[in-house]
């Protein structure tokens, strides 16, 4: 529709036609819409996710007016779940919203498989009961969960799921491949039919750096026994031979080649990440395998063969200094090789398919050439049940993280956060949610906080007491501001997670309000 | 201590904040319902901008205690806006923004009172800016946030040791994003680092050689840009780009597909020569949401003093995992805008003529046409006409006389200053002292006859 063509412009230039597609076809459940949940959906509904559910079981009441864009005057009194998804409906007319009055903790005991039927789970403000609880549902289901909760000036965001693999990382700052290092035959010979020496000075500094490169470092090899510089003194000598060929102060391409030099002394091979990657015991495909790592099978046997070590070509070239012809024809070769490598990936993933007993043209062409050009940036997320890391966490780095000046707030705040749910257990109550218990309720947090931490083996002087305090004081108030943060993560945390573009955070994020020093808590 | 939570009130959740007293909170923290209702009552808070961040900042700040806001804003709705200003509704195309968020936050949230502007920020008079407790910035330019930051500096006076003095510091908080980037910050004048202070934070704006764009393009921008920027003048003499006017922008794109053709060079489309001609920031809800609050956030801080405040610079990245960092930038004791103010000497006989003139070859301000105020009094206005005409005949008075005859005192003047071929108007403040007046002796008068 070319109104939503403009309508979401600003956003398809971000995650692209497929992303946005990816986004209209989830339905996302929400447990609570107070703020924190309503700011979360306002902003995946602005971004035209297909459909919400919400679930609530409160009514809207006269504080709600204070903290909750989506309620007004009118709406006191009524299920706070209608009034939320009434106002997300005049956000974006094509979003389906539905509500259903019901609080999460009834629907997670009397109904668990409720949840099968979403993309997606945000839980909002729910106490660490259900919170484990629901954890278990959505990973037996394998529905995707972000869990998020505001908590006077402080928050945290986490989410759960067995494992996410990412292809479209989108990476800010990714080296190109150039291959400087390892030039292929086709390469080679371009460079070889390109004379260095040419006599016009305007063509020769239209010389691409790659060029210049390629056969500089050619000539360096056959000098040096066939290895290219290594060594600090190598290094500089290189870049001596590239000033050495400078005719005029103004050669643009010859300064790109001496600061691009590094290209060609960077080791050959991929990375220990992708390493990682396809070392995992889940490159082992069968027919249970998902496409991704179908997909990686073939790309380890593309590199210990044809690849000859390498992914397959990228296939793209940064600007540079060039003519315009030099230019393009390099791009072609690129290109070219590029095309080939993706055909012998894609031959192998039909044939690893036709193996394990799939259909062969199940994986589209497009989807392996993605695959392909994004090889050295594949990302996989893999997300303990939360349980797990409450009965178990690192303690190592739990420790580390209580004695470090720059994570101890955030680490005070993780523990505080569980503690004043333990503390909800025992005395029915938030500490400080009443003015008059106020004093007693801090003494009764620091006590649950102490006892939780030596669970963990931890030293219970290493909370600060101001912080301790601050808990209490508080109240468990659900503030907009820290709501509409913490709710704003979410809703990012969500689209990467629908789009399976970008990175999602692994950890809990600590929202940290008081001096915003927040923090990723890897435990 | 009353039990707030006995009486259902709007304030239910803000009053744990403002009503009990903390120990991570600024030493001026006085907790209790007269806090709570002096924000209501007597805080007043500029937002300036009523776009992406706009938006989101007068709905955190309207629910976080605040009843009196004003918004700035000299922009239309458009259908591209309507992926993250959420209020703002495909009815709305074509109606100012300022009046329209105003209008739907009023709507909503009983009791506070929003006065929209429908303007330039520079079309405010300077005093206009000075009534606000805390000016809140929702701006998607360098130029602007300058010209904002000017004016808020612009108020600070200094004490005789050059400490700023407390009652004349207007704090502001910036905002900004990009995509999945933004950052937050906290400007107090004379404290914390200035916008300008700063101002090498921002990297400086792709501009593709000349010769690139002529001779030899390789990208489709390069081809884009030719037709922008050379093809058009060629072709169009003297008529000014319109990137809104679409005949305009598809002139251009044709323009561009027929060089890129010419050289072989693919990937030129018409999404890609709208984001290259108007240099199109990519924008979502949910980044603009997050910065926001934490501007707001500040702003409820620096008005309420209920926690400790961010110092000074939060940086922020949510497209690889999560990334924020808060980093304390330090003040540039010589910045001209929010220093004590660049020092002019003059002698007595000087006219404000002369004064305009010579702060064009000054070696630090390069400021021309400009127009001089001095304690809220016009001495000179450039604009408009009818200004101009009524203080045109102080140009041939002495300055020293204009002024009241003081030794030495402020002024603020404005005017257009170039950097990199770039005109932008600007304002500063000038610290003007006057030779031979109080037993300061010029040493060429000394002396007998």
């Amino acid at each position: 529709m070319a109104e939503s063509k403009t309508k979401y412009d600003r956003q398809l230039r971000i995650w692209g036609e497929q992303g946005q597609a990816a986004l209209e076809k989830a339905s996302i459940c929400l447990l609570n819409c107070g703020p924190t949940g309503s700011e979360t959906l306002k902003n995946l509904v602005l971004g035209g996710v297909g459909s919400i559910t919400v679930i609530d079981g409160s009514k809207v009441e006269v504080g709600d007016l204070g903290n909750n864009f989506l309620v007004d005057e009118s709406s006191i009194g009524q299920p706070k779940a209608k009034c939320v998804c009434s106002f997300l409906q005049e956000l974006n007319d094509a979003v389906k919203a539905k509500f259903i009055e019901e609080y999460p903790e009834a629907l997670i005991e009397s109904n668990p498989s409720f949840f099968s039927q979403f993309t997606l789970v945000v839980a909002t403000q729910l106490v660490e009961g259900s919170m484990v609880k629901l954890d278990r549902i959505c990973r037996e289901v394998n529905v995707m969960l972000v869990i998020a909760r505001s908590y006077g000036l402080t928050g945290f965001v986490r989410i759960s799921f067995k494992e996410h693999t990412v292809i479209e990382s989108k990476p800010d700052h990714f080296l190109d491949d150039l291959r400087l290092n390892n030039p292929w035959p086709e390469l080679r010979r371009f460079a070889e039919s390109i004379d260095l020496n040419v006599q016009d000075p305007v063509a020769h500094k239209h010389i691409p750096y790659v060029v210049i490169l390629v056969k500089m470092a050619d000539e360096w090899a056959k000098s040096h026994g066939g290895k290219l510089p290594s060594s600090r003194e190598e290094k500089k000598d290189f870049k001596e031979l590239l000033r050495a060929r400078m005719v005029a102060l103004d050669e643009d391409n010859y300064k790109e080649a001496i600061e691009t030099s590094f290209k060609v002394f960077a080791p050959r091979g991929i990375s220990s990440d992708l390493q990682q990657i396809i070392n995992d015991s889940s490159a082992e495909v069968d027919s249970n395998s998902s496409d991704f790592w179908v997909m990686v099978a073939a790309l380890k046997e593309f590199i210990t063969n044809e690849g000859g070590g390498e992914v397959p070509l990228e296939g793209s070239i940064p600007d540079m200094t060039s003519s315009t012809e030099q230019y393009v024809n390099l791009q072609n070769i690129y290109q070219t090789k590029a095309e080939a490598d993706f055909l012998a990936i894609e031959q192998r993933v039909r044939s690893i398919l036709k193996k394990t007993g799939r259909d062969s043209n199940c994986i589209p062409k497009t989807t392996i050439k993605s695959f392909c050009r994004n090889a050295r940036k594949l990302k996989i997320c893999r997300y303990c049940l939360v349980e797990d890391e409450f009965n178990s966490p690192n303690l190592p780095r739990l420790q580390n993280y209580l004695t470090d000046e720059d994570y101890s707030v955030a680490a005070g705040i993780y523990i505080l956060l569980r503690a004043v749910d333990r503390f909800a257990a025992n005395y029915k109550s938030f500490p400080g949610q009443f003015d008059r218990v106020l004093e007693e309720d801090i003494s009764r947090l620091k006590t649950t906080a102490i006892s939780l931490l030596s669970d963990f083996g931890c030293n219970g002087s290493n909370l600060a007491e101001d912080l301790i305090n601050e808990m209490c004081r508080f109240g468990a108030a659900e503030l907009h501001v820290v709501a509409a943060f913490v709710g704003g993560i979410a809703s990012q945390e969500v689209i990467k997670l629908i789009t399976k573009q970008f990175v999602p955070l692994s950890g809990t994020f600590i929202f940290n309000g008081i001096d915003h020093k927040s923090q990723l808590l890897l435990l | 201590m009353t039990d707030v939570s006995a009486q259902p009130s709007r304030s239910r959740d803000l009053d744990k904040l403002l009503l009990r007293p903390g120990n991570l909170v600024d030493p001026n923290f006085e907790p209790g319902p007269e806090l709570r209702d002096d924000l209501q009552t007597y805080v007043k808070v500029l937002v300036v901008g009523a776009g992406g961040l706009g938006c989101e900042l007068l709905k955190d700040l309207a629910l976080s205690g605040f009843r009196n806001l004003e918004v700035i804003d000299m922009d239309r709705i458009e259908v591209s806006n309507l992926n993250r200003q959420f209020l703002f509704r495909l009815e709305d195309v074509g109606k100012p923004k300022a009046e329209v968020a105003a209008k739907r936050v009023m709507e909503r949230i009983s009791g506070v009172n929003i006065v929209p502007h429908f303007c330039r920020i520079e079309d405010k008079d300077i005093e206009f800016y000075n009534d606000f407790n805390i000016i809140a910035l929702g701006l998607d330019s360098i130029e602007a946030r300058s010209y904002i930051n000017a004016v808020a500096c612009s108020f600070l006076e200094h004490d005789s040791g050059d400490n700023p003095k407390q009652e004349t510091i207007k704090p502001m908080v910036d905002g900004g994003t990009e995509g999945f980037k933004g950052h937050a910050r906290v400007i107090v004048p004379g404290v914390t680092p200035c916008f300008e202070c700063t101002i090498w934070l921002f990297p400086p704006q792709v501009k593709f050689p000349l010769c690139t764009l002529a001779e030899t393009p390789r990208t489709a921008a390069h081809c884009i840009e030719y037709a922008h920027l050379i093809k058009w003048n060629e072709v169009h003499g003297g008529k000014a780009f319109d990137p809104d006017e679409s005949e305009h922008m598809k002139w251009v794109y044709n323009e561009a597909v027929k060089r890129a053709e010419l050289f072989g060079i693919p990937g030129v489309t018409y999404s890609l020569t709208q984001g290259v001609v108007k240099n199109i920031i990519p924008a979502i809800a949910s980044t603009n949401a997050i910065i926001s609050a934490a501007c707001a956030l500040e702003t409820l801080k620096i008005a309420s003093a209920c926690s400790k405040t961010l110092s000074n610079y939060l940086t922020y990245n949510g497209s690889e995992g999560l990334h924020t960092k808060v980093t304390e930038f330090v003040k540039d004791t010589d910045c001209l805008v929010c220093g004590p103010g660049v020092l002019i000497e003059l002698d007595l006989s000087i006219t404000l003529q002369k004064f305009i003139d010579l702060l064009e070859g000054h070696h630090k301000l390069q400021l021309s046409k400009a127009s001089v105020t001095h304690r809220g009094k016009n001495l000179y206005m450039q604009a408009p006409p009818v200004l101009e005409e009524m203080t045109r005949s102080n140009l041939s008075l002495p300055l020293f006389n204009l002024m009241g005859k003081v030794s030495k005192d402020i002024v603020h003047v404005t005017g257009t200053t170039s950097k990199n071929d770039q005109k932008s108007s600007c304002l500063r403040k000038l610290r003007l002292v006057f030779k031979g007046v109080d037993g300061v002796t010029d040493m060429d008068t000394a002396g007998g006859a």
